[in-house]
């Protein structure tokens, strides 16, 4: 418990890991699974950034001369934060591009009703 | 001077891949896009061919300093026999699948996309080149997300209802794949401290044997394997490809299967040997849990095929089931077996992307009924794809002199690490090929069957086609009578990849 208490941003990570990732499997409008799916990635830059941050160092921006290494934080999980956020930028907007062009052919954005619809149209053509 | 020369031509692949991926959005039709696809794979498959010779002449691998910056800061580059090797045969498929498959993509995908379908081939032939030579594992994460999302682009490329949701189906499983990947990475980064390969292997070796951080590497080596196991579409995590494949065009769907799921493999290859290194493996019994994980999709994977009645999803659940061969070679921990897997690799990508095109040809003969009853005498009015077709299924089968008889024979010679493991790894195998026979031989016997009534062929194959098909089936002999040379050379590779 004292562990979690001091670890509170990787435990915050892990629990909305977890939201994100039932939200993804569970959910049947295609809205809310990408949110989830968003939430999941959105976590593990949470974990990533807390994992790579020391309380009371700052960024390595060396303003006044002098360059201590111990007065800064490494700032490759910090670039890493940044790529994995461009990424996930990208998937979410072709993921929601997919919907779109899913709700003009279907009118719905529910995944079960979206999978009946196509099972029928499957069984009209064979 | 001259070998410094060579020592840049990894990083020209990839950036020739990229560069062709941007040229294609500025040209305003199809054909030139199709034209710039093809002379950039071929210049790849030239330069990795070079790149090959000089690497098995010098018995050396080298790494390659992304804008020179040295080790534990910059990015780097790696390559050795078995990704110049890989890279070759990569490319030169991927040149014969499109040649070979372009008809169709020019009357199935949406008109007047033609062209963004091929940025979205060059940028699956970039990453899978990016995913074999890379030496930093978060260029690895990147270029799997890029691969991604150019793969489910062409998933849906036909622009229907269905083939949609397939892509959908494939975004969501390859993000929940790589969502787990990127978590196993940077648990690895917290441990470790590095991003490259060799740094985190040096580290990783000393936390083992310390026994320090024991239950974080654990969960590490899971997440990493679960989440490339995924990608790759390991047996219970393959849901995704049946459907992705049947309503994808048959140039996509044998690049997806023969291609882009290999290129994870051979990243798990990679983490296998120059990031957790056999020891840790070892240590940890990830063997284990892939080797059984392989034998289950061998027969898993074989039994859904045999119930299926359409012909591209009936490849498709045999994907999984030769996906299944080169996990449980891995899992037979021998370097024996990683060369049998690794030959496998070859041998079903040259085997499934001649699958997927010569189905597709037949598809068309047939008038685009993909039914495998449809296809009955689609064969005798389309000789050129039913030759063609019949030679892969006989390799998928295992029959001597074709490429799947190769493989299998080494997958039975490694398997020597105890009474237990042999019989294991020949029953599946045994049962494996009967299965394959099974399923596979109704479907050639009707393509070589009377159709009934007269029937006309819907499309006539043409020239390019029939030169990709006798190109296709001479890698296929190759591949099955001239192994001993390939495998020397993966010998090779794998040594200077441990």
């Amino acid at each position: 418990m004292e562990h979690l208490m001091h670890n509170y941003y990787e435990a915050a990570a892990v629990i909305l890991f977890g939201i994100g990732f039932m939200n993804l499997l569970l959910q049947s409008n295609l809205i809310k699974k990408f949110i989830g799916l968003n939430i999941m990635d959105t976590a593990v830059y949470l974990f990533l950034a807390a994992k790579g941050f020391i309380y009371g160092r700052v960024a390595p921006i060396v303003t006044s001369g002098e360059a201590v290494i111990e007065r800064f934080v490494n700032p490759v999980p910090s670039g890493l934060v940044l790529t994995g956020i461009v990424v996930s930028v990208s998937v979410t907007a072709f993921s929601l591009a997919l919907i779109i062009r899913l709700y003009k052919v279907y009118h719905t954005f529910d995944m079960d009703e979206i999978m009946k619809l196509a099972r029928e149209e499957e069984k009209r053509e064979y | 001077m001259s070998i410094n020369w060579i020592h840049n031509f990894p990083f020209f692949s990839i950036f020739l891949a990229m560069l062709g991926g941007i040229l294609t959005a500025l040209l305003n039709d199809g054909k030139k896009a199709l034209r710039l696809n093809q002379l950039i794979t071929l210049i790849v498959a030239i330069l990795s061919l070079c790149l090959l010779l000089n690497v098995t002449a010098n018995n050396e691998s080298f790494t390659f300093m992304m804008g020179h910056f040295p080790a534990p800061w910059g990015n780097e580059l790696r390559a050795g026999p078995l990704e110049a090797l890989m890279a070759f045969v990569f490319s030169i498929l991927m040149f014969l699948t499109v040649t070979g498959g372009q008809r169709e993509i020019f009357s199935d995908v949406v008109s007047d996309k033609v062209k963004y379908f091929f940025i979205m081939i060059n940028l699956i032939f970039g990453s899978i080149l990016a995913l074999i030579y890379t030496n930093d594992v978060f260029t690895a994460y990147v270029f799997i997300e890029i691969n991604t999302i150019a793969s489910c682009a062409v998933v849906m490329a036909k622009g229907h209802g269905r083939s949609i949701i397939a892509s959908i189906h494939y975004l969501i499983m390859s993000s929940l794949g790589s969502g787990l990947f990127l978590i196993g990475l940077c648990l690895l980064y917290d441990i470790t401290g590095h991003l490259l390969m060799p740094n985190i292997q040096e580290q990783l070796i000393l936390l083992s044997r310390s026994g320090e951080y024991a239950l974080p590497l654990t969960v590490v080596c899971g997440l990493v394997f679960i989440g490339l196991a995924i990608k790759s579409a390991l047996f219970p995590f393959h849901t995704m490809l049946p459907n992705a494949y049947d309503n994808s065009t048959s140039a996509g769907a044998g690049i997806l299967s023969g291609l882009v799921l290999k290129s994870y493999i051979i990243l798990i290859l990679k983490f296998i040997f120059q990031v957790f290194s056999l020891e840790v493996i070892q240590a940890l019994k990830i063997e284990n849990v892939l080797f059984v994980f392989g034998i289950v999709g061998m027969i898993m994977g074989s039994i859904y095929a045999f119930r299926e009645v359409r012909i591209k999803k009936m490849l498709a659940y045999s994907s999984v089931a030769q996906i299944g061969y080169i996990f449980m070679g891995f899992g037979i921990g021998n370097m024996a077996g990683f060369t049998a897997s690794c030959f496998h690799i070859l041998a079903h990508a040259a085997t499934k992307t001649l699958l997927f095109v010569s189905a597709g040809s037949l598809i068309e003969t047939n008038g685009g009924k993909t039914g495998i009853r449809d296809l009955q005498g689609a064969g005798r009015l389309n000789p050129f794809a039913g030759v063609a077709y019949s030679v892969g299924a006989l390799s998928m089968v295992g029959i001597p002199l074709f490429a799947g008889f190769a493989s299998k024979y080494y997958f039975a010679l490694s398997a020597a690490g105890g009474k237990l493991q042999l019989s294991i790894v020949l029953t599946a195998l045994a049962v494996s090929m009967i299965l394959n026979a099974i399923y596979f031989i109704p479907t050639v016997i009707s393509i070589w069957s009377k159709p009934e009534g007269e029937i006309k062929p819907k499309a006539e194959p043409t020239f390019s086609f029939k030169c990709v098909c006798v190109a296709f089936m001479m890698i296929n002999f190759i591949l099955g009578i001239f192994f001993q040379p390939i495998i020397a050379v993966i010998e090779q590779g794998l040594r200077l990849l441990g």
